[in-house]
């Protein structure tokens, strides 16, 4: 199965609409609530990533016997240092993301901590993509 | 430990999921920090006990299994929140009680912690 969606960014009140949608589509499909609860913690964390540092983004989600894989494609400003950024506590957040209750620099070790596979690559400039994977 | 309970202890009002008040929880978590909230891992009935009070502390309760919610300090949740809160059968309550002093009490009768 395959699912696409649409993400803008600077849309705090929407960030987390499709981490959603998907929650609710993985339960109905059956996937253990163990990898459920994984995926879209991983999933949020990506998706609100999107709308606090891109201008827009896409998710696409694919299913199938085995595995969830979901790519987060976005335009923005890309991510200069990838090894830093995955290190706990960096973040170049704005204050308007830390009142949300993000933006502590925990985002990517998270996401790293939740999937099997996490790939994550960045054109400064152009934007980044995230890979999650997970085994069902 | 009853939700009931929980009211009775630290003077709070049900302001969204009145159906499930007699729902229990095992333990509590408190932060105002989303980031951290979604680093839980326990498969226990978890409160969050916050001071953020916005949007995005639905949507990561939700994300995170989270079905009850205190809001110190008499913060109001909004309908927005109260509508993302009943879509996900979640109990919101308010205490006019600071972070400190509800995680307080409740830890002092014995609702035990996560972490």
């Amino acid at each position: 199965m395959h699912f696409e969606y649409q993400v803008e960014g600077g849309d705090f009140s929407n960030a987390g609409t499709t981490s959603s949608v998907v929650k609710k589509m993985m339960k109905q499909l059956g996937v253990d609530s163990a990898i459920v609860k994984r995926t879209v913690v991983a999933l949020y964390e990506a998706e609100v990533n999107i709308v606090a540092h891109a201008y827009r983004g896409t998710i696409f989600v694919d299913l199938d016997d085995t595995c969830v894989k979901i790519k987060l494609e976005d335009e923005g400003p890309g991510i200069p240092d990838i090894e830093q950024a995955m290190q706990m506590g960096f973040s170049t957040a704005s204050p308007e993301v830390r009142e949300m209750g993000f933006g502590a620099g925990m985002g990517l070790p998270n996401m790293k901590s939740n999937s099997d596979k996490l790939s994550v690559t960045s054109v400064v400039g152009k934007g980044t993509t995230v890979e999650i994977t997970n085994f069902f | 430990m009853k939700i009931q309970e929980v009211l009775s202890l630290i003077s709070g009002t049900v302001v969204e999921g009145e159906a499930f008040s007699d729902r229990e929880v095992d333990c509590a978590f408190a932060s105002d920090l989303m980031s951290d909230v979604l680093t839980l891992r326990t498969d226990k009935a978890v409160m969050l006990i916050t001071g953020l009070c916005n949007m995005q502390t639905i949507r990561t309760c939700e994300i995170s299994d989270i079905k009850v919610v205190v809001f110190v300090r008499g913060k109001k949740a909004t309908d927005e929140m109260k509508e993302l809160a009943e879509d996900n059968d979640m109990v919101l309550i308010s205490t006019d009680f600071s972070l400190y002093s509800t995680s307080g009490i409740l830890f002092g009768a014995n609702l035990p912690n996560v972490y």
